[in-house]
């Protein structure tokens, strides 16, 4: 397993840039999820460190070897790099049985049989597939064929395993399953994994870190726990868990991790590593329903979600809130509400 | 480990260089014709052409050509039309039998067609004398006459039409109908403001292109038309060549230019046309539209394989009836009925051997070296296009799509003189197989291409990140995945070699004779019986040939087999 490192990666597809100075570590070992909406360039990332597309300006290492390098103009092919990926698609050869479709990176490899045969008994069995290995792909279920790809990715000891949206073709309930299978998995092989999706849940459920991106750059990449309470700006917030963001104007520093700001008129402590800064971030989770609050909301809609209430609000100053509720709620009705510690943060006027 | 980038997969380039030998016999022989029209001793010069141009032979054939081929569309137009919307849109039965039926008449030689229909008709068809109907003594052969071909190359070519139409229809989403229908309208109203706007693309494209064969269309105006004295652009340069050699090379290049700009026209219409199909339908056509018929379904039914009867099961009757009695224009009964016809085609005559045995090994060569090439070449456009294998792209259909004297001219004029040696192909066997590769490339690079570009990129991806190379990727993963494919694709090769005519006739010489040839001669000198035992044979053998693909086609992608989805 090893570490990769991708220094100022900028990819353009015919003039159009796809992804721009992208500079990270990924940590030997780590799981980190590349997350974003489609056509931000996560897949474009996952296939620069491939091999299957080539930088236009930057580096990315494996350990300390460059494999990809605009500026010498090196690059090592995919077969040559040692990577696992298990694609959307799986791309299991259908002319091919389970067995031979793991069995194929150590043919390629050359390895004697025997050995050959052991590793393959091995990956069969780690991925519970020992019973289906002569069957061929088509006769195979969705949960199943990800099994296949995920034991043909593994079987040659990769230095990384890479995982583009694997579990978007699976229905809800394998996903959840599926999903515990890749943490389960990580954990038990320490393996370095990079892991693509859109689906913001199953990013913070499994990874070490999250590197979302956001029109071809890295906008934040920390732990998950971080995005969700400390986003770095307006997008990550909204993309991120629920809540809102609102406009702030900020008032005097009071510690080193706190600052006063003016939110609809009334005085509030908010988290924040910046002196001035001049958004809010507000989980549901910061406010309160109560008779006494002062800040007062109306209420626009009610949606049950199983033990509690959502409650979408709009403030009299137009701002939208959203808060948990144990009791339903009349649609149209004035709330009060008490505001927690929430996140304050400086969004630059280029992300809007 | 780390290569160069412009190194990194060196083998993919090693690859391109296959365009190189690739471009140089399908596509430098039409532009060394083109060179050739235009040029007099090395010098740009268009006296020539003017000349040609202005002679009245010129005009004539021309007109000829553009009368048959025109009245013989608006034939096509009629059969392949009604087919494909009865067959597309009704709920008729054994709709496989009948596509596959249709299909049989373009697969037949024409030359074959031509001859099996003048022994229906006529004072000596055998088939009427047998039924005690034929006209009398010296009555005109009806189908010696521009009505007659065009009524042939109608036939021939109704499934072009049929195809293309049946293609576009099946591509409209039953959605469309079920939304108008809703909106009221009903009946011959739906089908004349929603389905037939909607597939009218699609029948001009089919339009255009039976034209363009129909013009470039051989066998059946020599048959039919050179004894009644008819020529047509082909049949005229056809008789020059043979009458004066190849000193009127120039002249004839000339002529085929002609025929081939027309054709290009066509050609260029029938794009046009495709790509107007594109209408942005939203949905997919998974049902297809079926209209029940109800009482009146027997009688379209019974219509239907009525005409297939006339159009197909007819001819090759009599042709098997002239193919069993003694001598041409005797009746056939239980005394008259013979094999002397079968058995000296088959088994005594030496040309007739040479014949079969010249069109196996041309037709089996052909498809043969043409599957070999197709993969890595079609890998290599599709992963590392770049300008010319775009144009290569464009163009490869060349060959096939302008008529076959036109391509058999440039190859003569490309291959008459070997540059830089002494050598000419002319007047051997190769010149023909070199034409057969030019002319059938396309036949077999499309199936794979299609193959290939169904299949998920990430395929071949997978089997790269677990260490594959790429000769290692074409023979585990990517060729065991084409192979179908490239299967119909060489059975389609050799089907439409083994029968070819047009290009053969002009490229043929003493021991180079190939069966379409054959054909041609012995009708030509009055020996129909034998005629049509070799064309019986050819017969049986397209349909078997036919059949195998139809069995295969199930396990096919889709678009591979002309004559399925």
């Amino acid at each position: 397993m090893a570490k990769v490192t991708l220094c100022d990666v900028s990819k353009n597809f015919d003039g159009v840039p796809a992804l721009s100075e992208v500079s990270a570590t990924i940590k030997d070992g780590e799981f980190v999820a590349l997350l974003g909406p489609s056509g931000c360039g996560k897949t474009t990332l996952l296939r620069l460190i491939a091999g299957f597309e080539a930088p236009c300006e930057g580096e990315i290492l494996v350990d300390e070897g460059t494999v990809a390098s605009a500026r010498t103009n090196t690059l090592v092919p995919p077969e040559a790099r040692n990577m696992g990926i298990v694609f959307q698609s799986y791309a299991l050869w259908p002319h091919m049985s389970v067995l031979r479709n793991i069995a194929y990176p150590l043919e390629v490899g050359g390895m004697a049989r025997a050995q050959r045969e052991a590793k393959v008994a091995a990956a069969l069995q780690m991925t519970g597939l020992t019973k289906y290995a002569d069957r061929m792909p088509a006769a195979l279920s969705g949960g199943q064929r990800q099994r296949v790809a995920l034991a043909r990715c593994l079987v040659a000891d990769p230095t990384a395993v890479l995982l583009d949206e694997p579990l978007a073709n699976l229905d809800l309930a394998l996903r959840g399953a599926m999903r515990d299978a890749f943490a389960a998995f990580h954990q038990r092989t320490g393996a370095t994994m990079i892991y693509v999706t859109h689906d913001q849940t199953e990013a913070m459920a499994m990874a070490d870190r999250v590197a979302v991106i956001v029109e071809g750059r890295i906008v934040q990449f920390a732990p998950p726990e971080t995005l969700y309470n400390e986003p770095a700006n307006s997008f990550v917030a909204g993309f991120v868990g629920d809540g809102a963001v609102v406009d702030v104007n900020a008032g005097d520093r009071i510690g080193p991790t706190a600052v006063q700001v003016t939110f609809m008129g009334q005085p509030v402590t908010a988290r924040s590593h910046t002196d001035r800064p001049n958004r809010l971030c507000i989980r549901p989770e910061d406010l309160t329903v109560s008779d006494q609050g002062v800040l007062r909301a109306k209420v626009r809609q009610c949606t049950y979600l199983g033990g509690r209430f959502r409650l979408s609000l709009k403030t009299g100053h137009g701002a939208d809130l959203v808060v948990f509720s144990a009791k339903r709620v009349d649609v149209d009705s004035t709330l009060g509400l008490t505001i927690a510690t929430p996140w304050a943060f400086t969004q630059e006027a280029a992300h809007g | 480990m780390a290569h160069k980038l412009q190194g990194s997969r060196p083998e993919g380039w090693l690859l391109s260089l296959l365009m190189v030998p690739v471009i140089l016999i399908t596509l430098a022989p039409v532009v060394r014709l083109f060179i050739e029209g235009i040029t007099v001793d090395d010098q740009l010069d268009s006296g020539l052409f003017t000349e040609v141009l202005l002679r009245g032979s010129t005009q004539s054939a021309l007109w000829h050509s553009l009368f048959t081929a025109g009245v013989g569309t608006v034939i096509s137009v009629l059969i392949g039309g009604a087919f494909a919307f009865l067959v597309a849109l009704t709920d008729v039965r054994a709709k496989a039998a009948l596509v596959f039926s249709l299909m049989i008449p373009m697969m037949i030689p024409p030359q074959i067609t031509a001859l099996a229909w003048t022994q229906v008709m006529g004072p000596s068809s055998v088939l009427l004398k047998t039924l005690g109907m034929a006209p009398p003594l010296g009555a005109p052969q009806p189908l010696y006459s521009p009505m007659g071909i065009a009524l042939l190359l109608g036939i021939q070519h109704s499934s072009i039409v049929f195809l293309t139409l049946r293609a576009g229809l099946r591509s409209i989403p039953p959605e469309t109908v079920e939304a108008a229908r809703i909106s009221g309208a009903k009946g011959l109203r739906v089908w004349w403001q929603i389905v037939l706007p909607l597939c009218l693309p699609s029948l001009a494209a089919g339009t255009a292109m039976a034209f363009v064969t129909a013009l470039g269309n051989f066998g059946i105006p020599a048959i039919l038309g050179i004894p009644a004295g008819y020529s047509t652009l082909p049949t005229l340069i056809y008789q020059r060549l043979s009458g004066m050699g190849t000193t009127v090379l120039s002249e004839v290049a000339v002529l085929a230019i002609l025929i081939g700009a027309v054709a290009l026209l066509g050609v260029f219409l029938h794009r046009y046309f495709l790509g107007q199909r594109a209408y942005g339908l939203v949905g997919l056509a998974t049902r297809p539209l079926e209209v029940r018929l109800g009482q009146t379904r027997w009688m379209v039914e019974f219509t239907l394989w009525a005409v297939i009867a006339t159009i197909l099961v007819l001819p090759i009757l009599a042709l098997i009836v002239t193919s069993l009695v003694p001598a041409y224009g005797v009746p056939l009964s239980w005394e008259t009925a013979t094999f002397a016809g079968w058995h000296e085609t088959l088994f005594r005559q030496p040309v007739t051997a040479r014949a079969f045995r010249n069109s196996l090994l041309l037709a089996t060569g052909a498809s043969l070296v043409l599957m070999a090439v197709s993969l890595p070449l079609a890998w290599s456009m599709q992963r590392h296009p770049n300008r010319i294998t775009r144009i290569f792209d464009v163009l490869v259909d060349l060959p096939y799509a302008l008529p076959g004297v036109v391509l058999a001219i440039a190859c003569i004029l490309m291959f008459i003189n070997l540059p830089f040696t002494e050598y000419t192909l002319y007047g051997t066997i190769w010149i023909i197989f070199i034409a057969y590769l030019a002319r059938f490339f396309t036949i077999m690079l499309r199936p794979v291409q299609s193959a290939l570009q169904q299949l998920d990129p990430s395929m071949e991806e997978a089997a790269q990140s677990a260490g594959a190379g790429l000769a290692c990727r074409l023979r585990t993963i990517l060729l065991p995945l084409t192979a179908p494919a490239a299967a119909a694709g060489a059975i389609l090769v050799f089907l439409t070699a083994f029968n070819e005519l047009t290009v053969s006739a002009l490229l043929w010489s003493s021991g180079s004779e190939t069966l379409g040839v054959v054909i041609f001669n012995l009708d030509d000198s009055g020996e129909t019986v034998m005629a049509s035992a070799v064309s019986v044979t050819v017969v049986l053998v397209v349909i078997a040939l036919m059949g195998a693909i139809q069995f295969m086609s199930k396990f096919m992608p889709k678009g591979v087999v002309p004559w399925q989805k």
